[in-house]
């Protein structure tokens, strides 16, 4: 799963450093990801994984790292 | 509003009719800072009103600051204006500052002098994005050093101190800031243009050229993602949107008091404004009730520390923020436009005791002050992802 994380992120994130460069903690959006990136970073993960984030979702520190991307997905995807 | 404490309110909105009324004209004509305002807020400590009680201050909340920029800004919109920018950022030290050391003696220090803070996150290049830098903070052996280019500073010249945006160092992201305390007595400050504008002329905003030194610990600990998204943009939006509704509250005022006087002329003869007078204040009505149920709303979340922060940083907050900014912003222009038709030649003479073109000409600032089209533009990438559910 990280991985796919990672692969959006390097297409929507616009990071100033190479997502690869990034640990899995790593602060996205002090490698340079703004709202409006993290917007995009948002949708591009909703068509991938075939998910809704709810509106309590919808905050900064939900998007934070990988790690808080993908702890965020493993919620939404429970169960499946 | 019953939740209001009216004291504090009260005193401003006595300074507001007894000092600030008076002097609006010249600070508009003469495009002069409201010196006799700040100084006569100063007197009754309202330039620390945000500060808790335990720290000195008088404790108030938004609501309360809210009613003192509506006060104010139904006398002088410059000086309703220059209180809320200099509450904003008492609001990002309160409420940011932390554990330093040095943001602590400041607040004190801002409850025994009054000292005015003014905002430095303009800056020539980045175009109007207050979430960008490009100037960086170089710090070495617990002192730090900074200069920047900003395209404005509102009552630069006039203000004590300085809370400042840059980037978290000179080599990071544009959109990694921080927010900076900086004291006039270490900062240089250069004006390299002049403030003649069209409306809100006493707020003095030219562009300048400063450098800044200072320690470590007056950098705000908080980025100045969380400052901006929970404190900055809040309380620049609802106090604001409170000044222009005093701007309109006054073109209001002066349009009924002229339909008043044309029905007195011709008791049992309807004058043909008086329709008018009953739109625009529905319209009035309906952008109070906007101001005050969304300060309302934030000051709830505010002094809600279980849920409160993560509801501040969610998408849905900053829409129902941007939301208030864009609609109170045309929503002054139309309502103090619609004073100007009833008023008709007596509402254009500047002359007249109806004058609404100071009110025109400030309510226009509004649509400007972070640019309608950028908030619209920032909201329509929001509601891509927001499911309203």
């Amino acid at each position: 799963m990280n991985e796919q994380i990672r692969s959006i992120l390097k297409e929507h994130a616009r990071l100033a450093v190479d997502i690869a460069t990034l640990a899995d903690d790593g602060d996205l959006y002090q490698a340079g990801m703004t709202s409006h990136a993290s917007v995009n970073v948002m949708l591009a993960l909703e068509g991938a994984f075939d998910v809704e984030f709810p509106d309590r979702m919808l905050r900064r520190g939900v998007f934070e790292s990988v790690t808080a991307i993908r702890t965020a997905l493993e919620e939404l995807t429970a169960g499946r | 509003m019953e939740t209001q404490k009216p004291s504090h309110v009260d005193v401003v909105a006595r300074i507001a009719r007894e000092i600030v009324g008076p002097a609006a004209d010249s600070v508009d004509r003469d495009a002069r800072f409201p010196i006799e305002a700040i100084d006569a807020l100063k007197k009754a400590r309202m330039l620390s009103a945000f500060v808790p009680v335990s720290q000195g201050g008088l404790g108030a909340g938004m609501i309360e600051l809210a009613a003192m920029c509506e006060a104010l800004g139904q006398h002088c919109s410059a000086a309703a204006m220059v209180f809320a920018m200099h509450q904003i950022q008492v609001a990002c030290l309160v409420r940011h500052g932390g554990k330093s050391p040095a943001i602590a003696s400041y607040l004190a220090e801002l409850v025994e002098k009054q000292p005015l803070i003014a905002s430095v996150t303009s800056e020539v290049g980045v175009g109007g994005e207050m979430r960008n830098s490009i100037c960086g903070i170089e710090r070495s052996g617990g002192r730090f050093k900074l200069a920047k280019d900003a395209s404005t500073i509102s009552y630069g010249e006039h203000a004590d101190d300085y809370l400042i945006t840059c980037r978290s160092t000179p080599d990071a992201p544009a959109s990694d800031q921080v927010l900076v305390l900086t004291r006039k007595k270490d900062m240089t400050l250069t004006r390299t243009g002049v403030w003649d504008t069209l409306g809100m002329r006493g707020t003095c905003s030219p562009p300048f050229k400063l450098t800044a030194t200072g320690t470590d610990d007056q950098v705000l600990a908080d980025p100045f993602a969380d400052i901006a998204s929970h404190t900055m943009v809040p309380f620049s939006h609802i106090l604001w949107a409170s000044a222009w509704l005093g701007i309109a509250t006054s073109a209001v005022a002066r349009a009924r008091a002229f339909v008043r006087q044309q029905a007195r002329a011709k008791p049992g003869q309807m004058p043909p404004t008086a329709l008018r007078l009953a739109e625009v204040s529905s319209m009035l009505q309906t952008m109070r009730t906007n101001v005050h149920d969304v300060a309302s709303e934030c000051e709830a979340l505010m002094t809600d520390s279980e849920t409160g922060t993560s509801s501040l940083s969610s998408i849905a907050f900053a829409l129902k923020m941007n939301n208030l900014k864009v609609s109170s912003s045309q929503m002054v222009v139309q309502i103090v436009n619609h004073a100007l038709l009833i008023c008709g030649i007596m509402g254009y003479k500047n002359d007249s005791k109806f004058a609404v073109g100071r009110h025109l000409r400030d309510a226009h600032s509004a649509a400007l002050m972070v640019g309608n089209d950028r908030i619209f533009a920032t909201n329509a990438s929001m509601l891509l992802v927001l499911k309203d559910d």
